[in-house]
């Protein structure tokens, strides 16, 4: 009888040190997203969906890699590059309002239509999204290879409120942790 | 429950989001919901249909009970209470 007494008392010692395990493995009540495209509307639809999740009280990591960072770039802001630097700088869309569609961008008259129409049905623009984000706590991760292979700096960035800059080993740590990841 | 017990609530809260698109509605009753007292009930007034089932959705996760709408001229009205 002690003997079989023993034996539960081990199995039931290995459980809780499996339960342990797994409680420290389970994912949080967490969303990543990976934003890659430069498109407003791909944009805009990260952070709605953002912006949803925090409704359900969720924790939103946005990690902004290549084109994505054009999103996060403010005009007003000058600050001294290289050449190369430069020429991608005078390329890229200055701010997020001026990124292109992903389709009807129609040579440039494609985004104003589009955000007359949005401002027509009282949807948010891009703008106001990310403002929205910033207030509830949505956190931007910047991709510092991409800032340096597009000669992109720090004090270019817009003033958000929750903002870093880490690289694909906080992205890969942030969705290990997270109960989903899209890559858009 | 019926359009007239919706009618009858005794609102604790309320939010306007009339004239905002998705997400606002949405977003616009979480801000609020921290002010309601628990077991008030809030209502959401909201131009967009969607909100109905988002607030639905929402409500369930959240552990709070989803009262019903109410369509008014071009917007609904959108009961929950804040169950603790």
């Amino acid at each position: 009888m002690s003997e079989e007494k023993q034996n539960m008392e081990e199995q039931i010692t290995q459980l809780m040190a499996r339960v342990d395990e797994l409680e420290e493995n389970a994912p949080n009540d967490s969303l990543c997203l990976g934003v890659m495209d430069g498109d407003y509307d791909k944009t805009m639809a990260a952070f709605i969906i953002a912006l949803g999740a925090v409704a359900y009280d969720m924790e939103v990591d946005m990690f902004f890699t290549f084109w994505g960072l054009s999103a996060l770039r403010d005009p007003k802001k000058k600050v001294k590059k290289d050449l190369l630097g430069k020429m991608f700088g005078a390329m890229l869309p200055k701010k997020a309002s001026k990124l292109p569609l992903s389709k009807m961008q129609m040579m440039g008259m494609g985004p104003p239509m589009i955000q007359a129409v949005m401002k027509m049905h009282n949807a948010d623009s891009l703008d106001e999204l990310m403002k929205k984000a910033g207030e509830f706590g949505v956190r931007i991760h910047v991709c510092t290879m991409a800032m340096d292979v597009m000669g992109m700096k720090k004090e270019e960035m817009i003033d958000y409120p929750h903002i870093d800059y880490v690289g694909v080993g906080a992205f890969v740590g942030m969705f290990q942790e997270a109960k989903q990841c899209w890559f858009m | 429950m019926t359009t007239d017990e919706l009618k009858g609530l005794e609102v604790a809260s309320e939010v306007d989001a009339r004239g905002t698109a998705c997400p606002g509605p949405l977003l616009e009753a979480k801000r609020a919901i921290a002010d309601c007292p628990a077991d008030g009930v809030m209502c959401v007034l909201s131009s967009d249909e969607g909100t109905i089932i988002d607030i639905q959705r929402w409500s369930k996760k959240m552990k709070y009970e989803y009262l019903g709408d109410l369509e008014d001229d071009g917007f609904w009205r959108i009961f929950f209470r804040k169950t603790s």
